[in-house]
């Protein structure tokens, strides 16, 4: 049932089908792709937060040698999809997408307001050097401590009564006020970005005046068609969009961002194929960012540890123009065993551009404040951490009141906890040492919803009996194509090396983009039930004719006549989404050593355990796992986005400033799985595993940091002067 | 970035006058500093002088002087038997720089005339001293973590700078009392390492107090009773490829239990590198203890100018004293 990853024989598990590609160079990405008469775009993008551009100054950027055009809002031909811009210019209302070129205003420093377009990226990068721009300024508000008490109730969820954001109370509402022992806190997250290797980029093709051809990076294929085609106004099927190889992107991707439509824009402009790459500077302000979000977390025990009520309360970062909602305080509603929960959720608009979900989006954020909070609770009781979780192990989904379709925390628990070695810790703070180092042990919880989504699969066998799996699917990184090709080869029972699978296509069967750990679930069924279709038809096929014993795939083809033979096959979520409560579940272990003399504190072991049902290819799966822990890592003791709120602007602008971890930041990560199938999820039996393998992570690192130093640090990121 | 020139000069000679008679050329050598600051639009030579081929990159030792050509890449210094021999403080402090890839990439003399890392001067939508004297300082109120504690000069607010050399390798250089071979238009100069760095005040956009033309050529390391008692302590946000929050270069010369003199050099705290002539002072001719060393610690951070947000580095410095202080004395 218990798996433990031995890196040295991965039997079940196949290599990646795209890593030689990968690591050889040979795999083209975005920006890669060549093209005769290529133009190169470069972005001038406004340094002040609010206000709008009273001039723009382009006569001797214009006349570098080269230089095609200058776009901005005084030339641009204009999206269709945005309509006319009024005049006076007025400000977009709340839920208006940000429309690049579009009048003079200014919502956040760092928005694109020129772009210049050049022969090659040389001359446009000088050239937008010398364009001037002046503006009239406005005060603008983006220090998010400094405007709590502006936090308010979306409007939108106010009108909608299913919305999850709304108010929530079950039980006792003066539980708080009757529990025996309680904690109250607040914990912070500040802005962090995604940050991929590979940054956002896009050449855009017209291949006529109605027909769209992008090479993009971004998380959906599908959705970035159909924004495309809303924007341009020309029908869907005409736009294609490719994006076969993503160098990482954590939820930047998801969706379509200004840069990319003032790329079509351009190529429409000059008709001429046009390449824009964002600068790692740029990465700040044009593909979003984990919101900057405060949590007040309040939870009451007996003296047992039984939670006897949990408040928890959430404001999160928004733009003046959109809301972005995330799940911050959701997961206090079901994680634990208690009666009388009750949580709010609020918003908080800035002058920045608007955030958007990065990897475990709310969950990350709002478990470190709940499994945080639990930890400060534990302690006081004198419970160990780990023991406090399993008093309050629900076997039940609380809020929706239903079963849970599958849950194996508990074997996480115990795995992680034996591999760990959990039980040589000791209950007191600072009470155990090695070489001059404070040493900490903490653990977390994690869960992370369910999420599948209608999803098609096209599979083709061919006369000589090798396979072409397709779908518009996506891999940012886990390995879909691997474990595609891992379903398939089981349900059909031939060689992986005889399948193909192809994704990032959006002439492909529809699918939907990879964010929200969907994946695996959504796609991987829909490849399992084309699979399984196809098998239907071959038996059948081979049952009707002589010697069906020993023939072959291809050998049944040959006797039918058939060049090929095709499925497409569609797989849905069904009444079972009514009927049970479907999450992920897992948890985290890790030591940490902390210097008293320099503040410094370093992870030394991490085990990391999850449920997410069966696991479809274990070399992959384990890659993510780690990925996880380590932008954890990332976001408990280094990421941050500092804004200098006198400009309204990021001084973490480039990786000098803005640390993710580097090697000798990550030690040795054991990765458990339960590795049982969820038979009620879906027909694969797997969940998803990109997100839950963040979520907890930090609040694993603070938890053990507490226990190594008796300093709570309930405001990410844990730096040297928050310890020493 | 702005169109330039490129030229591989023959010689030394050569490679002075290109710069010394052009309004607007630079020397390049390892490039990782100078192509940051090119493509983020904050140096635009016309002309770019590539000294990479010159025979500049020899270490040597000749009557106890080690001599450590400019265009030798930190990687080999690092590596080098003489330098491992003799200065295991510079070995230490090397390795703890940037990262593997840049450190197989950075020349001698490059390290010591980095830019800055302060944010403010990387981003031109933001006011800065350094790059436009007259524009102010950002950093005085605003985020100002990794900021100069030491050598602030709040006289002129269009002439202030609070930011802090990064370098590593030249912490320890300066603990080591190292001085610089610098040639021009007029021959060959020497000065002490230190003479190197201009304090902000007058002119903060020129760091360096170098003469047009002229080129660093070799760093040289007199003959060194700092040994064996030295260590090289460095804080940062994460374990590898930071700069330093505060660094410490600490280095005794010991006779037997009594320290006969002390070199202290502070890294991530001024300007330039920052000796502790009081503290060094203080400790020659005492014998090694815990005591001792944390009265030195105390005084290490005397006349420490903290801003709102490197507060800490105050406290730091303290500790990275003391704590490298036990290390090289051998009694932590």
């Amino acid at each position: 049932m218990i798996k433990q990853i031995d890196t040295t024989s991965e039997n079940n598990s196949l290599d990646r089908v795209d890593g030689r590609v990968k690591v050889t160079g040979t795999a083209t990405y975005s920006a890669e792709y060549s093209f005769a008469n290529l133009v190169h775009a470069v972005l001038i993008t406004s340094t002040i937060a609010k206000g709008h551009i009273t001039q723009i100054d382009s006569k001797e950027a214009e006349t570098i040698s080269g230089v095609l055009a200058i776009v901005s809002h005084l030339n641009s031909p204009g999206v269709p999809g945005y309509g006319t811009a009024k005049q006076p210019p007025e400000r977009a209302g709340m839920g208006t997408s940000f429309r690049v070129f579009y009048d003079s205003l200014i919502y956040f420093s760092g928005q694109p307001i020129a772009m210049v377009l050049a022969e090659t990226l040389e001359q446009a990068n000088y050239a937008a050097s010398l364009v001037k721009v002046t503006y009239h300024i406005e005060k603008h508000q983006t220090n998010f401590e400094e405007n709590l008490s502006k936090a308010y109730i979306s409007p939108g969820v106010l009108r909608n009564k299913n919305s999850p954001f709304q108010d929530y109370i079950r039980g006792d509402r003066d539980a708080l006020d009757k529990s025996k022992f309680k904690i109250e806190a607040t914990y912070t997250i500040p802005t962090q970005h995604h940050q991929p290797m590979e940054p956002h980029a896009i050449i855009a093709v017209w291949e006529a005046a109605d027909k769209l051809t992008v090479y993009d990076k971004n998380q959906g294929v599908k959705s970035a068609q159909g924004n495309l085609a809303q924007a341009f106004k020309i029908p869907r099927e005409n736009v294609k969009v490719n994006a076969q190889f993503i160098g990482g992107a954590f939820g930047s991707g998801i969706r379509v961002w200004p840069h990319t439509v003032a790329a079509v824009l351009a190529a429409k402009m000059l008709n001429r194929p046009v390449k824009l790459v964002l600068g790692r500077e740029l990465m700040f302000s044009s593909v979003g960012y984990r919101p900057y979000t405060v949590q007040k977390v309040s939870m009451g025990a007996d003296s047992d540890g039984l939670l006897t009520a949990i408040v928890h309360e959430g404001i999160g970062q928004t733009s003046s123009y959109e809301e972005h909602l995330e799940r911050t305080i959701l997961a206090s509603r079901v994680m634990y065993d208690c009666p009388n929960v009750s949580t709010k959720y609020r918003l908080l608009s800035l002058d920045a551009n608007t955030p958007t979900w990065m990897r475990g989006p709310g969950d990350a954020s709002g478990m470190f404040a709940l499994e945080c909070a639990l930890d400060e609770l534990a302690f006081d009781l004198k419970i160990d951490p780990l023991t406090m979780r399993l008093r309050n192990y629900a076997n039940h989904d609380l809020e929706r009141n239903l079963p849970w379709s599958a849950k194996g925390l508990k074997e996480c628990y115990e795995l992680g906890a034996e591999k760990f070695g959990w039980k040589n810790r000791s209950h007191e703070v600072r009470s155990m040492r090695k070489d001059g180092m404070l040493i900490g042990y903490g653990m977390a919880s994690s869960l992370y919803g369910f999420h599948r989504h209608p999803s098609k699969a096209r599979v083709v066998m061919l006369a000589n009996g090798t396979v072409i799996v397709q779908s518009a699917t996506m891999d940012i990184g886990p390995g879909t194509g691997t474990a595609m090709t891992s379903i398939a080869a089981r349900v059909l029972g031939i060689s992986p090396d005889k399948i193909r699978f192809e994704l990032g296509d959006s002439s492909l069967p529809d699918a939907p983009g990879q964010n929200g750990s969907s994946t695996i679930p959504s796609v991987g069924a829909a490849v399992h039930v084309a699979c399984e279709a196809l098998k239907k038809k071959l038996t059948e096929l081979g049952d009707a004719m002589p010697g069906s014993d020993t023939a072959s795939y291809a050998d049944i083809l040959k006797f039918h006549k058939l060049p090929e033979l095709e499925v497409t096959e569609e797989s849905r979520s069904g009444p079972e989404r009514d009927q049970y409560s479907m999450y992920s579940f897992g948890c985290h272990f890790v030591e940490v050593h902390v210097s008293l003399v320099t503040g410094e504190t370093r992870v030394k072991r991490v085990v990391t355990c999850a449920d997410v049902g069966k696991i479809i290819n274990y070399k992959t799966a384990r890659s993510q796992s780690i990925g996880g822990v380590v932008g954890g890592i990332g976001m408990a003791l280094m990421e941050e986005s500092v804004m200098d709120h006198r400009y309204g602007r990021y001084v973490t602008s480039d990786f000098a400033s803005y640390h993710i971890p580097v090697h000798s930041d990550i030690p040795q990560i054991d990765v458990l799985y339960v590795d049982k199938a969820d038979t009620l999820a879906n027909p694969i039996g797997a969940k998803g595993l990109g997100e839950i393998a963040i979520v907890g992570v930090a609040a694993a690192v603070a938890n053990a940091v507490f226990h190594a130093t008796g300093k709570r640090i309930r405001s990410l990121p844990i730096n040297v002067e928050k310890l020493i | 970035m702005k169109p330039f020139l490129y030229i591989r000069p023959k010689n030394l000679k050569e490679a002075i006058d290109a710069v010394s008679f052009h309004p607007q050329a630079s020397f390049i050598a390892g490039g990782t500093n100078l192509l940051d600051l090119m493509k983020r639009g904050l140096a635009f030579p016309e002309k770019l002088v590539d000294i990479n081929h010159l025979p500049l990159k020899k270490i040597e030792q000749k009557r106890g002087i080690l001599r450590i050509g400019a265009l030798a890449l930190n990687s080999d210094v690092a590596r080098h038997k003489l330098v491992n021999d003799q200065h295991p403080l510079l070995v230490q402090a090397i390795n703890e720089g940037a990262s593997g890839q840049l450190r197989n990439m950075a020349t001698t003399g490059g390290n010591l005339l980095q830019q800055t890392r302060c944010p403010y001067f990387y981003d031109t939508a933001f006011p800065c001293n350094r790059r436009q004297p007259g524009s102010g300082c950002s950093a005085v109120n605003g985020i100002n973590r990794h900021h100069a504690i030491f050598g602030v000069d709040e006289g002129d607010p269009d002439q202030s700078c609070i930011a802090v050399h990064s370098s590593d390798m030249s912490v320890a250089l300066v603990a080591l009392d190292a001085e610089i071979v610098i040639a021009g238009q007029n021959g060959e100069r020497k000065v002490p390492l230190t003479g190197l760095y201009r304090a902000p005040g007058n002119r903060p956009n020129l760091s360096a107090n170098l003469d047009k033309g002229e080129l660093i050529t070799a760093v040289e390391i007199p003959d060194s009773r700092y040994g064996k008692n030295v260590h090289y302590l460095k804080v940062r946000d994460r374990a590898s490829y930071a700069f330093a929050l505060v660094s410490a270069a600490v280095a005794l010369d010991m006779r037997g239990n009594s320290i006969s003199s002390a070199s202290i050099s502070l890294g991530g705290v001024a300007y330039m590198p920052w000796r502790l002539p009081t503290v060094e002072k203080f400790l020659t001719g005492q014998p090694a203890n815990d005591a001792l060393f944390k009265q030195a610690a105390d005084m290490s951070v005397a006349g420490a100018r903290p801003f709102k947000h490197n507060a800490y580095k105050v406290k730091l410095v303290r500790n990275v004293i003391y704590e490298s202080l036990k290390t090289a004395a051998g009694i932590a």
